[in-house]
C-alpha cells in the first residue's frame, strides 16, 4: 500500500469542494451519529465509509477517506485502518458494477467454479480484473449467506441466487444497459433474477 | 410434525409489516412483559426454558444474561449478532428478512430483562438490503410506540438501532464485533474481561445471536417450563437449520430438537433426500467450522445409534465419531464430491478471515490452505498429509479468539474421516474433480 494513503498532510481543502457528500448524504450521515452516546460518533465509521463509498465514485480514494476523517472529526489513520481492514471497501477504482461471485462450498458443490469461468469468458476479463469500458469488476469472493440458493452471486445491494449460464446472461444485460453504479447502499435492491 | 415457534407465520403475506404481525399475535411478549412481570422474571423465565445460544457456541442464554455486571449509573448494552457469515449459514437472513419483526420484539423484551436503554443490531455489510428491511421495521414499531420512551405506557424506554459492518467473518466473534461497533478493526479482545464486564465502549453488554433474541419472544408468551418440554433433553427448543449441497429441497428449516438427522435428510418434509438419485457421502452439520462426518457417522453414532439434530447427539463421540451443531450450517454432499476440494474452498476462507494478530492461525491458515492447494494442483507427496495434520495440530488451544480452531477443525476432521482420499490423490499425482457438474448439467442441457 502506497504510504501516501496514510497521511494527513496531503488533505486540501480546495479538493473538498469536489469531495463533499450531497445534503442527502449528510443528513444520513449526521442521523447515524445521534445513534450512539455522546463523544462516542466513531462508530460511525463504518456505516458512513459505506455512504462515501457510494458518493465518490465507488472506491475510497486518499481523499475520500481524508474527507470522512474531517467530517468524523477523528484521524485519517483511524479510518485507512478501518478502510483497509474490511473487505466491501474498494481502496482503487472498479467497476462500476463489481461481480462479486461466491466460490465458497455450498456455492462450489453447486457449479460457481464454472459460473465465474463462465462470467470471465463472457466479458472477457479474470478474476481481480475490471473492464476496459470501466463497466464490471470481477471478484470472487467468500459465502454470503445464500448457500441454499448456491451458486450465487452479489451486485451492489442485489444478491443474484440460484444462477444459471441463462441467468447470468440476463444480469449482466440489465446492468449494461442502464450503464449505473451499483453499490451496496442502493434502494432499488430487487431479487428478481 | 416437530412444533415451531419461530418461523411458523412465515408465509403469511404481508407478516414482514407491523400491521400483519401484530395481528398474528406479535408483541405479545412485550406487553406480558413490560405489564406483568418484572426484569428478573424475564431472565428466569429464560432460564428455565434451557435455551441456548443459537450462533454457534450453545452457552445457556439465561445463565449468560445473569452475568450482567449491574454497576449504578453505567448503561448496559443488549447487542444482536447479525454477522452470519459462517459458511453454510443463511437461517438469521431469513428470519430478518421474512419476519424482521421478531427480531425487533425479542430485542425489546430482551432489553427489559437485562436492564438496556439501548441496543444495536449488527448486520453483516453484504446483507445491506436486510438492513433496509430493519430499518423499516423499526420506523414502524417507533411510529407505534413499540420503541421509544415509556413503552406501554410504562417507565421503561427502549431506543434501538440497526448498524452495518464491513464484509468479514471475523466480526461474527463476540469481542470482534464490539470492536467493530466502536469504529474500528474487527481485532477480537483478549478475555478476559468478558463483555458482561467490559463491552461496548466498556459498558456491560450481552451479545446475542439474531435467532436466540428472536426465540425469547416465544419464552415469555408460553413460559419457560412450557418452551423447555419442546425439544430432547438438555436441547430444549426448535433450532433454524440452514440445509444447502446436494440435496432435493435446499432451504431455512425450523426443526424441533432432537430429530433423526436421517429424517432431515432424507424426508419429503425437510430435505427431500439427495439430488439427481445419489448417495450421500458426507456431512457438515453446523457451518464450516465443525467437523465433517461422513454418512455412516452422521445417521448413526459410533455406537450404533440413530443420530439425532441436538446439541448432545451431534457431539456424541466428541471429534473423534462426532461433530457439532454448531450454527446449523448443514452441507450436503454427495457421492461424488470430493472432500480435499471442498476442504480447499474452507482453507482458503478460513486464511482469507483470518484478522492476523496471532501466529498460530495468521500463519496456520496460510499454510493449510497452501498444502492442500498441492492436492488440488495434483503436486502433493503422501507426507504432506502428515504435514497438514502436524500444522493442525499445533493451532488449537494457542490463539486469542477461536477462529484458529475453527479452521484447525475441518481440517483434521477430514484427513480423520478421508485420508484415503488425499493418498490417491498423492500417489496419482492427479485431481479429478466431477462433483460440481451435476447441476450445471442438468440446467444448462
Ligand atoms: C470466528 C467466529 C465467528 C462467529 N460468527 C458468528 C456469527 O456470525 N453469528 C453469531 O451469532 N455468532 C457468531 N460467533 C459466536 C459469537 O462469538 C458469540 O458466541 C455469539 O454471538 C453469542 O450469541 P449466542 O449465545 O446467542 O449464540 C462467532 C464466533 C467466532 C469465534
Ligand atoms: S485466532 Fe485468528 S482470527 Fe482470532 S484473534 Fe487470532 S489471528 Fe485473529
Ligand atoms: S457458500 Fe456461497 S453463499 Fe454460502
Amino acid at each position: 500500500m502506497s504510504s501516501q494513503l496514510h497521511g494527513a498532510q496531503h488533505f486540501d481543502k480546495s479538493k473538498r469542494t469536489k469531495i463533499e457528500f450531497s445534503e442527502d448524504a449528510m443528513k444520513t450521515v449526521q442521523t447515524i451519529i445521534t445513534h450512539y452516546p455522546e463523544g462516542k460518533h466513531k462508530s460511525a465509521l463504518l456505516p458512513i465509509l459505506h455512504i462515501a463509498q457510494a458518493e465518490f465514485g465507488g472506491w475510497l480514494s486518499p481523499e475520500t477517506m481524508d474527507y470522512v476523517a474531517f467530517v468524523l472529526k477523528i484521524k485519517p489513520i483511524e479510518v485507512f485502518e478501518v478502510a483497509s481492514f474490511y473487505s466491501m471497501y474498494n481502496l482503487q477504482p472498479m467497476g462500476k458494477c463489481i461481480l462479486e461471485v461466491c466460490q465458497t462450498s455450498s456455492c462450489w458443490l453447486n457449479g460457481a467454479e464454472d459460473i465465474l469461468k463462465y462470467i470471465e469468458k463472457k466479458i472477457g476479463i479474470k478474476v481481480g480484473e475490471t473492464t476496459k469500458d470501466g463497466m464490471f469488476s470481477l471478484k470472487a469472493v467468500e459465502c454470503l449467506g445464500s448457500c441454499g440458493t448456491a451458486p450465487m452471486m452479489q451486485c451492489g445491494a442485489s444478491y443474484h441466487e440460484n444462477l444459471t449460464y441463462d441467468k447470468v446472461d440476463k444480469v449482466i444485460e440489465n446492468y449494461s444497459a442502464d450503464g449505473k453504479l451499483r453499490s451496496y447502499t442502493d434502494h432499488d435492491y430487487k431479487n428478481t433474477l | 410434525m416437530g412444533r415451531k415457534v419461530l418461523i411458523q407465520n412465515d408465509k403469511i403475506p404481508g407478516i414482514n409489516t407491523l400491521e400483519v404481525y401484530r395481528a398474528n399475535g406479535g408483541y405479545a411478549s412485550v406487553e406480558k412483559a413490560l405489564k406483568t412481570m418484572t426484569p428478573d422474571q424475564v431472565t428466569d423465565e429464560v432460564k428455565k426454558s434451557g435455551l441456548r445460544g443459537r450462533g454457534g457456541a450453545g452457552f445457556p442464554t439465561g445463565l449468560k444474561w445473569s452475568f450482567l455486571a449491574k454497576p449504578e449509573g453505567v448503561a448496559r448494552y443488549l447487542v444482536c449478532n447479525a454477522d452470519e457469515s459462517e459458511p453454510g449459514t443463511f437461517k438469521d437472513r431469513y428470519l430478518m428478512e421474512k419476519i424482521p419483526h421478531a427480531l425487533i420484539e425479542g430485542m425489546i423484551t430482551a432489553s427489559y430483562a437485562l436492564g438496556a436503554k439501548v441496543s444495536y443490531i449488527y448486520i453483516r455489510g453484504e446483507y445491506f438490503y436486510v438492513l433496509r428491511i430493519i430499518e423499516k421495521a423499526i420506523a414502524e414499531a417507533y411510529e407505534a410506540g413499540w420503541l421509544g420512551k415509556n413503552i406501554l405506557g410504562t417507565d421503561f424506554s427502549h431506543d434501538c438501532y440497526v448498524q452495518v459492518g464491513g464484509g468479514a467473518y471475523i466480526c461474527g466473534e463476540e469481542t470482534a464485533l464490539l470492536e467493530s461497533l466502536e469504529g474500528k478493526r474487527g481485532n477480537p479482545r483478549i478475555k478476559p474481561p468478558f463483555p458482561a464486564v467490559a463491552g461496548l465502549w466498556g459498558c456491560p453488554t450481552v451479545v446475542n445471536n439474531v435467532e436466540t433474541i428472536a426465540a425469547v419472544c416465544p419464552i415469555i408468551n408460553m413460559g419457560g417450563e412450557e418452551y423447555a418440554k419442546i425439544g430432547i433433553g438438555k436441547s430444549t427448543g426448535t433450532k433454524l437449520i440452514s440445509a444447502s449441497g446436494h440435496i432435493n429441497k435446499p432451504g431455512v428449516y425450523e426443526i424441533e430438537l432432537g430429530l433423526p438427522v436421517e429424517e432431515f435428510i432424507f424426508s419429503e418434509e425437510y430435505c427431500g433426500g439427495i439430488r439427481n438419485g445419489k448417495k450421500l457421502k458426507a456431512v457438515v452439520a453446523g457451518g464450516s467450522s465443525v467437523p465433517i462426518l461422513p454418512a455412516d457417522l452422521i445417521l448413526k453414532t459410533a455406537n450404533g445409534e440413530p443420530r439425532l439434530m441436538s446439541y448432545e447427539s451431534l457431539s456424541d463421540g466428541g471429534f473423534i465419531t462426532g461433530t457439532m451443531l454448531g450454527s446449523g450450517g448443514f452441507i450436503v454432499m454427495d457421492e461424488d464430491t470430493s472432500i480435499v476440494k471442498n476442504l480447499f474452498t474452507f482453507a482458503r476462507f478460513y486464511h482469507h478471515e483470518s484478522c492476523g494478530q496471532c501466529s498460530p492461525c495468521r500463519e496456520g491458515t496460510g499454510w493449510m490452505e497452501k498444502i492442500i492447494h498441492k492436492f488440488i494442483n495434483g503436486t502433493a507427496n503422501e507426507s504432506d498429509v502428515d504435514l497438514l495434520w502436524d500444522i493442525q495440530s499445533k493451532i488449537e488451544g494457542k490463539t486469542i479468539c477461536p477462529l484458529g480452531e475453527a479452521a484447525a477443525w475441518p481440517v483434521a476432521a477430514a484427513i480423520r474421516h478421508f485420508r484415503q482420499e488425499f493418498i490417491d490423490i498423492a500417489k496419482s499425482k492427479k485431481f479429478v474433480d466431477i462433483s460440481h457438474y451435476n447441476r450445471l448439467n442438468k440446467i444448462v442441457a
